[in-house]
């Protein structure tokens, strides 16, 4: 295959890796938990991604993959003592289904149609989870203490899937390589810039939006399904959040639309700034004391507001035109 | 009268009051994006403006909450004029993924803000405008009151937009820009003061939701979601429409708890959203002009 001789596609999953190592060689649980945080928002940007910055078709609600692929796996893991790495896998297979049924209608609509379509299939299946029985309604579930028992005892069981996210990342991130290198990938981007036109070229448009939105909705759902088991609590306002949702826009808006290494800085830069800005000790100005932690969401939507009204393309791709060298580089 | 029938009588009541205010605040959006394609995904938070407006007004000025929704109604107007030069113009003519992000940042700012100054407690602003008896069915004024002014806007808006030499460039704007403007019209005016049209209702709407509900600085969202709906309803565009889709939403609120279906029997509270967002998505996908379809 082409793109496992690519050269860049290695130094990018030799980083992640590199960076994923870091809190299992010094052994420390508080740096697992940020970098945690950290590979799963790029896996979460870097699938919303593929449909959004590779298509064209911005899903405003890809976080109903994400919840929906936590609760199928929950629900597998609580009441079956089903093994995490099988009930991942089934949480993606359940989200791509949902994706699949979805988007033949859905993805018929465009612009702002779309875009309202995915957040009203986000709340309706979020209301929906709160009145379901099965899934503990409002309430959620959470685990039983026996179910980690499985893999050792908690504290293992937490870094069991901490290796897991580390593979299911690097998966995600060659999988968004291998789409934008592929045909296939090649016919998304057509689809993006012009999807009437594509279609008089002979692309299937259908067919392709619906495969790259099941695709998507895989590596959301499973890792899903890791986030919830590492919490042991699963309830649907947090699973189905609009705003985390957006957040993963933001990301990839922040590191650079429709190539595969913006989203992971993005979603990198992102998370580092929030929590950066939320542990901020308090800054004492004399007549007035500024407390981050209340601020971040507004200097959020200020980077956000500047993004969008100056640097369209996002980091990567502002290096992309001003440096014409990367260009050959930088994906 | 049957106390069935009377419950039946008192939610319709209740929800086609609550109807007409959540038509402004859906009227604000569909405005806004029948004239210049922009979703604005900032409604929700000037929605929750409103309501402060109206709570700082009463409780730190000692204002009448009444005249403190005329102060929102001016200081909306102003603030939307503003947010369209500092957010939306430069982005006018981008697709629409950029104004949607452009507009959800400036409500990350306006939340991020409001949770730092107001933090995410429950308020209430108090008036009691005393109760009104119909036969055995009691109605509060506030909510009568709330019901009135909205439906004086609705009526405000539509006179304005099809009586006016303004209204009137701003509907040919809607129809088509470059066309308004090579007849002279001052096409970014016309766009700014249609912005600020649209985000002063989200806020009086806000200001009428204090009189009735309690809220928080995140109430705003809920609204937002609903205002969607509604405007889906009525046909993205449509100021008329989305009356109509205000009071068929007020209305579903109002009766889905009360009736009695054969076989289910009746259906809990917790599943009316449920049911608003499948229509809302069944709407988008079945009849995306709305059910009146869309017109400038």
């Amino acid at each position: 295959m082409k793109t496992l001789q690519s050269r860049y596609l290695w130094i990018v999953l030799l980083i992640i890796a590199l960076v994923g190592l870091m809190p299992i060689v010094l052994n420390s649980p508080t740096m697992r938990e940020e970098v945690f945080l950290i590979l799963m928002l790029i896996v979460l940007a870097s699938s919303v991604n593929i449909i959004m910055g590779y298509t064209g078709y911005v899903s405003f609600g890809h976080i109903v993959f994400f919840g929906l692929g936590g609760y199928v796996a929950f629900y597998l893991m609580q009441t079956f003592q089903v093994h995490l790495v099988l009930a991942a896998i089934a949480g993606g297979l359940v989200a791509s289904a949902f994706a699949f049924l979805l988007g033949t209608p859905v993805l018929r609509l465009r612009g702002a149609y779309f875009a309202l379509a995915t957040i009203g299939i986000n709340e309706a299946v979020r209301t929906f989870v709160n009145n379901f029985e099965p899934f503990g309604g409002s309430v959620g579930m959470f685990f039983n203490f026996s179910v980690y028992d499985a893999y050792g005892g908690a504290a293992n069981a937490l870094w069991f899937t901490y290796y897991a996210l580390i593979v299911v990342t690097l998966l995600t991130i060659a999988a968004s390589f291998w789409i934008k290198k592929s045909k296939f990938g090649l016919g998304l981007m057509a689809i993006r810039e012009d999807q009437d036109a594509a279609q008089v070229l002979g692309i299937n448009a259908a067919r392709y939006k619906v495969l790259a939105f099941t695709a998507s909705a895989f590596f959301s759902g499973a890792v899903g399904a890791l986030f919830f088991f590492k919490n042991g609590i699963i309830e649907p306002n947090i699973a189905f959040d609009l705003l985390r949702s957006i957040e993963g826009l933001v990301m990839v808006m922040l590191g650079g639309f429709g190539t595969v290494i913006g989203p992971v800085i993005g979603a990198a830069v992102y998370e580092l700034l929030r929590s950066t800005l939320i542990t901020a000790p308090p800054l004492n100005l004399g007549f007035t004391t500024i407390n981050f932690s209340n601020f971040h969401l507004f200097i959020t939507g200020f980077l956000l507001l500047l993004i969008v009204l100056f640097i369209t393309t996002g980091a990567v791709g502002l290096l992309r035109q001003r440096v014409p060298v990367l260009r050959r580089y930088l994906e | 009268m049957d106390p069935n029938l009377q419950a039946l009588l008192a939610s319709l009541i209740d929800g086609l009051m609550l109807g007409f205010i959540y038509g402004i605040a859906a009227m604000g959006l569909t405005l806004i994006f029948g004239v210049m394609r922009v979703v604005n995904l900032s409604h929700g938070a000037v929605i929750a403006l409103g309501m402060f407006g109206v709570y700082i007004g009463t409780t730190s000025f000692g204002l009448n909450p009444y005249l403190s929704l005329v102060l929102v109604l001016v200081l909306g107007l102003g603030f939307g004029i503003v947010m369209y030069f500092v957010s939306i113009h430069r982005v006018i003519d981008a697709p629409e993924l950029t104004t949607l992000l452009a507009t959800y940042a400036v409500d990350l700012m306006i939340i991020g803000l409001g949770t730092a100054a107001f933090t995410t407690t429950q308020r209430a602003v108090d008036v009691n405008l005393g109760t009104f008896q119909a036969g055995a069915i009691t109605i509060l004024g506030t909510r009568v009151a709330a019901a009135l002014i909205a439906g004086l806007m609705t009526a405000g808006l539509y006179l304005f937009l099809y009586r006016t030499h303004i209204g009137k460039s701003i509907r040919a704007v809607a129809n088509n820009r470059s066309a308004a403007e090579l007849m002279g019209i001052n096409t970014t005016w016309v766009l700014a003061l249609s912005f600020g049209i649209g985000i002063m209702l989200a806020a009086v709407s806000g200001g009428l939701i204090a009189t009735i509900l309690s809220f928080t600085i995140l109430s705003g969202s809920a609204f937002q979601l609903k205002s969607f709906v509604i405007v889906v309803l009525g046909g993205l565009g449509n100021p008329t429409g989305a009356l109509l889709g205000g009071i068929i939403l007020g209305l579903l609120e109002g009766l889905i708890p009360v009736i009695r279906l054969p076989l289910i029997g009746s259906i809990p509270f917790g599943w009316v959203p449920v049911i608003e967002y499948v229509i809302f998505v069944m709407i988008l996908l079945v009849r995306p002009k709305g059910l009146l379809g869309a017109r400038a």
